[in-house]
């Protein structure tokens, strides 16, 4: 709901003082210095932290606890799996080539590595997306064991993180496209990828705890 | 208050750009559907949370009433089941802790010299979700049977094995809707209070108030994950057929019970470190007095807040987790009594030899601090193992919680309401029927809680729907229900107090109590824009500082000329442009427009949320029918916000 701004002057005083005067500042003063925004991003990967600290501690609880097969050992393909989380580590160098490029005004650029990440961010989930498949081939469902419900529930979630990251990546490329995202407005692409570097770290903890680390 | 402010009109202010809260024509029900503005989103937490309470406490009068004597039956045990269920869920999260956000919303911006909250449609957004999630848990009672495995939903109580019906759905998904809410609302006010003090007023200046709920903000951040967690696998549990919590195929119910305390005792500070805060701002005002240890106050608020991820397995001593987990919780239980009792004593050191001028506000927090001491004391019997093992779920621990939320928390509130009341409204509470409801409260809620040491004591086991005669506890009981009444009628006169005071009470002068903060520098209730020139904090106590410096020892302070004069001409103001008398170039206090974006989220989220409860009653496919439709909502919603022009 956006009203037109219809200027009433209550006080008129002398000249009416310049209307052109900027409606929003870009990055408006603030105690610390940050951007709200920035802020607030940090405080909600704090929290975001919590949550997946959670999930993992639950898989740990449970894990060697199923009563029944498939276990782990039997289904896991590591270098199928390790291919894939290189890809991801790899979306998190083209995210900050993107955000150098953003800072140094390189439109066409952003564009590119945005989308390279976004690219890279949907390999990562094709190759989940076939892993579940292939899982469930075997015989593996989120109901079958310990091993399935918690297996399933914590690679899903970071699956959805993934998923919401390369939705808003594909958000700032048609923005860029639409010619709306230019140098000032950096900090959007730095807050995305703030994100988008805490789900890769995640990976990196969920990959070593969950396949890496023997039973 | 010679110090109010050199006209605005004098600083060659103007103001631009309707439509504004005080346009008539912006005065409908929409306009509160799309507010972003803190103060009516106060309100309107304000509001629904003291609906909720009413509610809640009709609830207890039921549980009372069915206690009365031995095998009665009012209710069944079923009912009896769901009343202790939704009185504690209702209690906790949709009256104490969204009247605390009542505050923040409403004092936080006015206290460190902001315009707003950081987020104003982020806020508007938490508001919204939160009532949605009260209003779907409340539904349950009409749709097919409210919860009744207890506010902490033991597993596996909760699977579908041993609640098949539709009650622990509602209550898992209205938390978790309800924990949506309160995360952005904590992610919000976490920004606010870091990033959006007025010039000078650094961390050690933050008003007490201010800093409980900055630790509040930070426990809610780091503690709501957990049982997010907890509810989420539940709901696996209970719709995808998953195992985290069922015994035959290996689950472990107890991991529900850590999930759910690692949440739940940090909960219980942040229902009582805001209930801290507003105490801590009364007494220093009606003592005449600061806040004797401003520092050690704030060290103690954030050991409390460490100390709270560090206690949550003293809810399970029952469980028998063993002696060495056993001794470590206990250890760090007692310990946690260390920086609430420093709080305790700074509260006495801040009265000792003031001028005590014992108002309503200053009577409910001397009386908070009393009843909330009776509290800790049989917290820390409970401390102790084996002393817990006695009164674990049994009356006494009942007695406890009621002295802690309150003894504690409500009453801390309820001085918040009379103590900041006049900043809101305009008006003053009446003080006689203030006086009358402090003192008919503290009396029935000790003739309530009292006994119930001694029932608890005596072997009654809580959450149970009756008791036998043998038991020799009848009086006792007969007692607390009589209690209960009186505190009923007790509220009942705060709650006539508010309705006529609203229409016939005295008008409130901008700084009624000689206020210490910030709040009390702008007119009452505050323009739209709360502060027509940002402050200038050059102390502790702000306010306090620019009228009285010389009691501060402070070097006179030329005061920031604030809000008043022509500023309230200027309450309509959507836009307000305004220059300082020694710059010429303009600045521009640019305002959110109203948005009905939060609101499309907040419905996003619940259509999700409805679709898994009706699954019950119309199959499967309501599922992802409602999944794509409230999605559809919450992703529209979310675009629709972010492209709208701020």
């Amino acid at each position: 709901m956006t009203h037109t701004a219809v200027p009433v002057i209550v006080d008129s005083g002398a000249a009416p003082p310049a209307l052109e005067a900027p409606l929003e500042l870009e990055h408006p003063h603030t105690s610390t210095g940050q951007d709200n925004r920035k802020l607030l991003m940090w405080a909600f990967l704090a929290s975001d932290c919590m949550f997946f600290g959670t999930l993992i501690a639950t898989y740990m609880v449970y894990k060697n606890r199923s009563l029944t097969g498939p276990y782990p050992r039997e289904i896991f393909d590591v270098p199928y799996t390790s291919v894939s989380a290189f890809v991801l580590l790899l979306s998190s160098l083209t995210m900050v080539l993107a955000l150098s490029s953003i800072q140094r005004g390189e439109e066409r650029k952003l564009r590119i590595w945005l989308g390279a990440t976004a690219l890279l961010g949907c390999v990562f989930l094709a190759g989940q997306f076939y892993e579940f498949t292939t899982f469930y081939r075997e015989g593996l469902t989120l109901s079958t064991n310990l091993f399935g419900s918690t297996f399933f529930t914590l690679t899903g979630f970071h699956g959805t993180h993934v998923f919401i990251g390369v939705f808003w990546l594909a958000s700032l490329v048609v923005h860029s496209f639409r010619g709306k995202l230019h140098r000032e407005h950096s900090l959007l692409v730095e807050i995305a990828g703030l994100y988008w570097h805490f789900v890769d770290i995640v990976w990196i903890l969920i990959f070593t705890l969950v396949y890496l680390i023997p039973d | 208050m010679a110090v109010v402010s050199a006209p605005l009109s004098h600083a060659g202010g103007m103001v631009v750009a309707p439509p504004s809260l005080a346009d008539p024509a912006y005065q409908g029900l929409w306009s509160w559907v799309t507010t972003v503005d803190h103060k009516r989103i106060g309100i309107l937490y304000g509001v629904s949370a003291g609906a909720f309470f009413v509610l809640g406490g009709l609830e207890a009068l039921v549980i009372r009433l069915q206690l009365w004597q031995p095998d009665n039956t009012l209710v069944s045990a079923q009912m009896f089941n769901s009343l202790f269920t939704m009185h504690a869920t209702t209690m906790i999260f949709l009256a104490i802790m969204p009247l605390g956000l009542m505050f923040f919303n409403y004092i936080i911006p006015l206290q460190i010299g902001a315009r707003d909250v950081a987020f104003p449609r982020l806020n508007a957004f938490s508001y919204w979700t939160f009532i949605l999630g009260g209003i779907m848990l409340n539904l349950s009672f009409l749709l097919g049977g409210a919860p009744d495995a207890g506010w902490f939903g033991y597993a596996n109580l909760t699977t579908r094995t041993y609640s098949p019906g539709p009650g622990i759905d509602f209550w898992m998904l209205g938390l978790q809707v309800l924990g949506v809410a309160s995360l952005a609302g904590a992610l919000n006010f976490f920004v606010t209070i870091v990033n959006m003090r007025a010039p000078g007023l650094s961390f050690m200046r933050l008003p007490i108030f201010c800093w409980m709920s900055l630790i509040t903000m930070i426990l809610l951040l780091l503690a709501f994950p957990s049982i997010t967690v907890g509810l989420l696998l539940l709901m696996f549990d209970r719709f995808f057929n998953t195992n985290f919590y069922s015994v035959p195929h290996g689950g472990d119910p107890i991991l529900w019970q850590h999930l759910f305390w690692v949440f739940g005792h940090p909960e219980v500070y942040i229902l009582i470190l805001p209930a801290m805060g507003i105490v801590s701002e009364i007494i220093p005002v009606f003592s005449r007095k600061p806040l004797f240890g401003y520092a050690v106050m704030v060290y103690s608020g954030i050991a409390i807040a460490f100390l709270a991820f560090g206690v949550w397995a003293h809810h399970m001593f029952a469980v028998g987790l063993g002696p060495i987990a056993d001794a470590v919780f206990a250890s760090s239980t007692m310990l946690i009594a260390v920086p609430t009792g420093v709080k305790i004593f700074n509260w006495i050191g801040t009265m000792f030899k003031g001028s005590v001028a014992f108002k309503t506000p200053m009577l409910f927090a001397v009386g908070f601090i009393s009843m909330f001491i009776i509290g800790g004391v049989t917290g820390i019997m409970h401390a102790s193992p084996p002393a817990d093992l006695i009164q674990h779920d049994t009356y006494f621990i009942v007695a406890h919680i009621h002295y802690v939320l309150i003894g504690g928390s409500i009453m801390a509130l309820l001085a918040g309401v009379y103590y900041w009341f006049p900043k809101m409204s305009g008006r003053m509470l009446n003080e006689t029927l203030g006086k009358w409801n402090f003192w008919t409260f503290i009396i029935f809620f000790n003739v309530t809680f009292m006994p119930m040491h001694w029932t608890g004591l005596l072997g009654m086991p809580r959450r149970v729907y009756t008791y036998g005669a043998e038991l020799g506890v009848t009086t006792l009981n007969q007692i607390s229900t009589i209690g209960a009444i009186g505190l009923a009628f007790s509220v009942l006169l705060f709650v006539v107090n508010v309705f006529t005071s609203l229409r016939y009470g005295e008008i409130a002068s901008d700084d009624p109590w000689d206020g210490a903060t910030l709040e009390w520098s702008i007119p009452s209730p505050p323009p739209t824009y709360n502060f027509a020139r940002i402050p200038t904090v050059h102390s502790r106590d702000a306010w306090w500082g620019m009228k009285h410096p010389e009691r501060l020892h402070l070097d006179p302070i030329e005061p920031t000329p604030l809000a008043g004069g022509p500023a309230h001409s200027t309450e309509t103001a959507h836009t307000v442009v305004q220059t300082a008398p020694h710059d010429t170039t303009p600045s521009v206090i640019h305002f959110p427009s109203p948005s009905y974006w939060p609101f499309v989220c907040s419905a996003g989220l619940a259509t999700m949320a409805v679709g898994l409860l009706l699954s019950d009653s119309f199959g499967e496919m309501t599922i992802p029918i409602f999944a794509i439709l409230g999605l559809v909502l919450l992703i529209g919603g979310i675009y629709g916000w972010s492209y709208e022009p701020a």
